[in-house]
């Protein structure tokens, strides 16, 4: 049991990484990784998101046939991400009104979807509660790290304006670590993101290959 | 058979669809109010940064009007008043910037003196053309006091077209659509004072989203 627990983390994290092995959820990867911030804030939302509808699906998978899987999938995704718009807004508003623009995009990140039909749909709620919090976590984690990355060498910056997403208690992480004006402004832009993007996932690799270890093939079928 | 369990996955999605339904209505219903409180607060927060709190002992949203702009858009005009006469009125201006719309909320007194300007929405290029943003930088604070009758209307460009303005460090076309968007906000001014100062005009409606 354990065993099984510390492999979901292990894959969660790193060895079947959302972004960086699987190449899923690059939408939400490559648009709110202009900062650090903007990329944590987009990346626990969806490990909510993701835990909860992973959790609900596993509960109730032998009432799910087959067939009305991928319906009833989206739904309980779209549904989660309703519920977070909604509570957000009322009750936490100053996050909300950061965030809120990236709460719906969740519904179009592949990845929530496909760690339903590789997990959730064939493992108990608890277990699957676990693969989707940290799937969601590696996902959190693969996004700050573009973010980071971006965010250094386009504006010098680290975590800039964290204190107006987390509140004043997290001043500590703003960071300015190159001077003003020096940063390459193509980095924060598009371009960057692919950039970035691509850099990184040769890095996984690389320590992969050095570690002795299989490279994960990218691609949706090496989640099932 | 075959038709009886097409029947039974109906129902299954049915039901799915049916409990999650009336998950998201309960949710719905229990935060609506909160929703709206929040929306209301925002409103007036924002125009509490272009108007005074001491100049006024309206609500402001409530003494709202609606009229149509220079470009034929309707826009919300607020009008703070105190013990009944207009001292000041708040209202979105429109200006086009490096990644297209900016909409900004322009606040001036009853004789059309600046009170403030803040950015409401825009899609510049973050770290660059963001320093409008009055959390980033106080550039947007320079036009307090200004009006059209002690800044000639030849006078409000950037220093790079012979205004009197800075542009900031790699953008000039940002400054220089706000600069166009607070001007003609100013002449819309001039242009319809007694109709957006007359409080018998019928209110606005007011929708419950803020937009």
């Amino acid at each position: 049991m354990a065993a099984q627990y510390k492999t979901i983390v292990k894959d969660g994290l790193w060895e079947n990484n959302g972004v960086f092995a699987m190449l899923l959820g690059l939408c939400p990867a490559m648009a709110m990784t202009g900062t650090a911030t903007n990329a944590l804030g987009m990346g626990l939302a969806t490990a909510a998101v993701m835990a909860a509808s992973s959790m609900l699906v596993g509960l109730f998978r032998s009432y799910i046939t087959q067939e009305v899987r991928i319906p009833v999938f989206i739904l309980v995704v779209a549904s989660m991400v309703t519920l977070v718009d909604l509570f957000m807004n009322a009750w936490l508003h100053e996050l909300y009104k950061v965030l809120g623009m990236f709460i719906p995009l969740i519904v179009s990140n592949c990845l929530p979807l496909a760690r339903l039909e590789a997990f959730a749909g064939k493992n108990s709620a608890l277990p699957s509660l676990a693969d989707g919090l940290f799937m969601g976590l590696g996902f959190t984690f693969a996004l700050t790290l573009i973010g980071a990355v971006r965010e250094i060498v386009g504006s010098g910056t680290l975590f800039a304006d964290a204190s107006l997403l987390f509140g004043p208690a997290f001043k500590f992480m703003e960071m300015r670590l190159l001077p003003e004006d020096t940063g390459i402004l193509m980095m924060i832009l598009p371009p960057g993101g692919f950039l970035t993007l691509g850099l990184l996932v040769v890095g996984k690799r690389m320590l992969d290959v050095r570690a002795g270890k299989a490279i994960q093939m990218g691609g949706a079928h090496s989640a099932a | 058979m075959k038709k009886q369990r097409t029947l039974s996955h109906g129902l299954i999605l049915g039901a799915f669809c049916l409990g999650f339904g009336v998950v998201l209505a309960y949710s719905d219903h229990i935060t609506v109010d909160d929703i709206a409180t929040r929306a209301m607060e925002d409103r007036l927060n924002s125009l509490a940064q272009v108007i005074p709190s001491g100049i006024h002992d309206n609500n402001l949203v409530e003494d709202a009007i609606s009229m149509k702009n220079e470009r034929d858009m309707e826009i919300t005009v607020y009008r703070a008043t105190k013990e009944g006469k207009v001292t000041g009125l708040a209202y979105e201006i429109f200006g086009v910037g490096y990644a297209g719309k900016m909409k900004l909320m322009l606040g001036i007194d009853a004789q059309g003196k600046i009170l403030g300007v803040r950015v409401l929405a825009h899609k510049e290029t973050p770290g660059l053309g963001d320093k409008m943003e009055v959390k980033k930088g106080d550039w947007i604070l320079r036009f307090d006091g200004l009006s059209l009758e002690n800044t000639p209307l030849e006078k409000w460009k950037v220093k790079k077209d012979g205004g009197q303005f800075d542009q900031f460090t790699g953008a000039t076309i940002t400054p220089r659509g706000i600069i166009n968007a607070i001007r003609s906000g100013l002449q819309l001014f001039e242009a319809n004072k007694a109709k957006m100062t007359d409080m018998n005009a019928p209110k606005a409606e007011m929708k419950k989203e803020g937009h």
